[in-house]
Formats: structure tokens, sequence, C-alpha cells
């Protein structure tokens, strides 16, 4: 029985995607647990002006938590931080090209999270 | 009830059995029927339980306690009722030793905090196992900081069984006041052996609190001939409803006990500056507690009294075996705990080499097939095992070994579409 959801082009991102990796001065970097699943992730970025050059994420956990990632890594590299920020949930459900139970959907939106966490400001007054 | 009565006498047709769980006449998705192999994380439903939730709710939905009108008082009766059976099920004579909570977790946290409380000294120690799930560890954890007690593991060999040995050691220095173990591993089904636990603890003077949430839907659990201090479980493992579960406690020690959330029915009188504690088990349950969950568990009990218990003992090590035998052949199945089945209950927990349980759960429902993949709320053991997540497949009575051929064919297609190419 074929699914979908791990198509060729997922499992692609799963095993062997180009933005596996670290990269040597991170301007940018987030890690995140999935509590649900014990997937963790690590996320850094390098920025210029307010243009992402670099996205790089290192992890374990299940196909869709690490090939979200990477399909939201390839879809950022060369994009604005405005644009990276204004990413939704929706767009990294497009970018899976399937859509995810409600379960699930804190698979494929973990690297999406982290990311956001990474570009987001946290010195924030408490 | 009729449809216990489908099922009762000598012997287990589970043909029969099934029919009385109304979601495996059901197809998980269209065309596929429903392979039901998630019955450690809640349990069918007899539709004798179903119709006695309807029935106190179309029939009776009154208030228990207190009401002098007819609905109040058949609702207290039936209310009371389920109260007393499950005493004898656990076997109390005393049904006020049987204290209703929204499970097991709510039940341990009341121990720990009320008991905790009052018992435990800076230095004293909690006994615990790697085993446990988080419901028996975490509440530990919050009253030893509130306490100054410190938490002591018993030792595990490779096959995730307790080391006896090292088990008596815990207790040279005459400060466990309190072993908190469960009566079946939810990850590994491995069954620690209460009795001796229970036995070398009360030699020591410690309380041994038993976590039955796994092991009470498939053996029973004789709390007073055992001498348990205190035992919890939840009602939708035993094929009751969510929201219910039991806390039993020796009278002795729920008697010294402070309540932990005060509020209407746990008081006998309440003045502008002070209250006054109701009885047992009054004085645990403050608020209305949730009547037809506890009717609907009582019916879950009374359903399980119905069956032949060394039948569905049979069945089960059938089921175990059989599983044991087929997935052993699936390549890259890695099985959590021992291959023997002699001390444990009918769960497989596993993992494969190369494939994350959650993507292994997800592909397996294509094939109606529920699995429960994760930590399941057992990081500590999970660590101990240097893996994130792991999958587990746990059966009932209401499982066959059809179903399990099924799953290890499932396994091994979905390893081949998996494959990295």
């Amino acid at each position: 029985m074929d699914d979908p959801l791990y198509r060729e082009e997922i499992l692609d991102h799963y095993y062997s995607s180009p933005y596996r990796g670290r990269l040597d001065r991170p301007d940018h970097a987030c890690d995140l647990d999935n509590p649900f699943c014990g997937d963790q992730i690590h996320v850094e970025l390098t920025v210029e002006g307010d243009r992402i050059q670099e996205v790089r994420f290192d992890g374990k956990g299940c196909v869709i938590s690490q090939a979200a990632t990477s399909l939201v890594a390839e879809r950022l590299e060369g994009a604005t931080v405005q644009e990276a920020l204004q990413l939704g949930p929706a767009d990294v459900v497009k970018l899976l090209g399937m859509p995810l139970t409600p379960t699930r959907m804190k698979c494929g939106l973990l690297g999406w999270k982290a990311i956001q966490k990474a570009l987001t400001p946290t010195d924030v007054a408490v | 009830m009729a449809d216990a009565a489908a099922v009762r006498g000598p012997g287990l047709d589970v043909a029969k059995a099934r029919g009385n769980f109304p979601p495996l006449a059901e197809e998980a998705r269209p065309g596929v029927p429903l392979r039901y192999f998630d019955s450690a994380a809640t349990a069918l439903k007899p539709s004798t339980v179903i119709e006695s939730v309807r029935e106190c709710m179309a029939e009776y939905p009154a208030n228990v306690h207190r009401g002098l009108h007819v609905l109040s008082e058949r609702a207290t009766e039936a209310f009371e009722g389920a109260r007393a059976r499950i005493a004898l099920f656990l076997g109390v004579d005393d049904p006020a030793q049987v204290i209703f909570t929204r499970g097991t977790t709510e039940a341990i946290n009341l121990v720990a905090r009320s008991w905790g409380k009052m018992a435990l000294r800076p230095g004293d120690a909690i006994v615990v196992s790697e085993l446990e799930h988080h419901a028996n560890l975490v509440p530990w954890q919050m009253i030893a900081a509130e306490t100054g007690a410190v938490l002591r593991y018993v030792a595990l060999n490779d096959d995730l069984e307790y080391d006896l040995d090292s088990f008596d050691r815990l207790f040279d220095d005459g400060r466990v006041r309190m072993v908190a173990t469960t009566g079946m591993s939810n990850v590994s089904g491995v069954r620690p052996p209460i009795e001796e636990i229970v036995r070398r603890a009360r030699d020591r003077g410690a309380r041994v609190l038993i976590d039955a949430a796994q092991s009470l839907a498939h053996e029973r659990l004789d709390v007073a001939r055992m001498g348990v201090d205190f035992a919890a479980f939840s009602g939708h493992k035993v094929f009751g409803p969510t929201g219910v579960g039991v806390l039993y406690g020796k009278r002795e020690l729920l008697e010294a006990m402070e309540p932990v959330l005060g509020g209407g029915n746990m008081v006998l009188r309440v003045e502008r500056d002070r209250a006054v504690w109701n009885e047992l088990p009054d004085k645990f349950e403050a608020g209305t507690p949730p009547i037809a969950e506890v009717i609907g568990l009582g019916a879950a009990i009374e359903y399980i009294e119905s069956l032949d218990a060394d039948a569905v003992a049979r069945h089960e090590r059938t089921l175990i075996d059989h599983a044991h035998a087929r997935l052993r052949e699936v390549e890259g199945f890695r099985l959590l705990g021992p291959w023997g089945t002699a001390g444990k209950g009918p769960i497989v927990g596993f993992t494969m080499d190369g494939t994350h349980p959650h993507d292994l759960s997800h592909l397996l429902d294509r094939y109606g097939i529920a699995i429960r993949a994760g930590h399941h709320c057992a990081m500590p053991l999970h660590a101990r095992l240097g893996i994130p997540a792991s999958a587990r497949a746990s059966f009932a009575l209401y499982n066959t070994t059809e179903e399990i051929d099924l799953l290890a064919e499932a396994l091994g297609s979905i390893k081949t579409m998996l494959r990295r190419r």
C-alpha cells in the first residue's frame, strides 16, 4: 500500500537532505523537542541584511518532521526574514503536498516552529 | 445483561466476545476492517458498558447523595452499587476504601500529596523504577522536592525486569518509606513480581502503592490478601469509560490522611473559618463525581467478572506467544523487554531499525491497524534504552492471531516501502 505522504521526494528529503548539517557561524539557532514522539530538531541560519543566506538542520525524528524541516529550509534560503516570519502552518502543509492529521501536524511543524523561534527576538520584558 | 451472558461460562468464545465491542464491527477506513492493538492506551468498551452509561444519562440523570427524589435515589443506588462491586472485585470488604478519582494519575497524586506530606521527612526515600509511567513518577518527584525526600530506582536487568537482590539493598539504611511500582509496564508488558515486592517492602516497614493501570485488565489484584497499602487504576483501561479511576487505600491510612481537594461532599460541617471532614470515602471526593462514568465502570467490572478469567489469560498468552513468533521474523524488528512471555502481559513494545515509530504507526493506520508510537509517558525508560520513541502493539481478549499475522505482514511491507532508494 502506498501513501502519498511517503512519496519518493519526501523520503529523499528525509534520507539525504542537502540542508542537513551545521553552519560554521550561524546568526540564529534554535532547539526544539516534540514531547509527543520524542522528535528533536536543531536549526541554524545565517542572515545578511534582511535576507536568509543558509539554513541547516540537525535532529532525530520521523520522516515527516525531518522532511518538512528540509522543505522549509529549501523554501527559505534566499528569502527575506520578513517572508520567513510570514510563512504559516498552511504553507508548510502545502510544501509537504498532503494534509496532515492533528497529531502529525506536530511533527510537520516542528522544524518550521524552530525556525520561527530562531528568527524571533527573545529578549521580551516579562 | 444479555451481552455479558453471551460470553459467560467456561472458556472464551472470541468471536462472540468480539460481537460485544461495536468498533470491531466497523471499518477503520472504507474497505479496511479495524485491527485494534491499542488497548493499553484505552480498551474498547463492551455494549453493556455503553448501555449503562446511556441508561444513566437518559433515565436517571440526577446528582447523587442528599437528593430525596426518586431519580437521585436511583442514581445514588447505582453509583454506590458500582463502588461495592469494585470493592468486591479488589477483594475488599469495605466499599469506603474505594475512592473515585478522575483516573490513575489523580489517584497517585492524591497519595503523594496527602500521604506524602504526612509521612515523608528530609532524607526519606521513595522507591520507583524506570518502568514507571510518568503518572507514577512525577507526583513522587513533586512531593520529594517539597518534603526533602529522594527517589531511589530499582535496578533493572537487560530484559527490563526488576533485580530483586539490589531491590533489597535499597532498604539497607532504613530510609525507604514507600515503594511505588507498576503492576505491568505500559511499554514492554513486563510484570514485576508484585507479591514478592509487597512482602519484602512490608518486611522493611515501607508502604507499597501498586499502579495497576495496565495490569488490572489482565489479572486480578487482590489488594487485601496481598496487603498492599494503596492501589490505583483507571476505568478506561478496564473496558470502562474515561474520566473515572479508583484509589484503594488501607482504612487506617485513609483515615489519617488529609483531603487534597476541598468543597462539597467532603465535609460534615462547615463554619465560617473551619470545616470538619466527612467520613470515608466522601472525605476524598469533593464536588459532583463522574456519575455516569462510575456506573459505567461498575458495568465494566461486571463484564470482566462475567468472563472465564483462566480462559482469557490463556487466550492472551496465545496472542503474545504468536506475536513474538511472527514479529521476530520481520526484518529489523527489535523487541523491548524479554522474549520469554511468562513474566509479561500482552504488550509488545518494539522498534524497527531505520524507521521512526511515528512513521510506522501512521502507515499501519493505512491497513486499519491501530498501534501506539511515542515515548508512552515513560521517558526515563526510553532514555535508558537510548531511543527517543518506540512502537507498541497491545492486545486484549478481543484480538486474534489472524490480526497479528496482518500486523507482521504490514510491518514487512512498510519496511520495503520506506527503503532508502
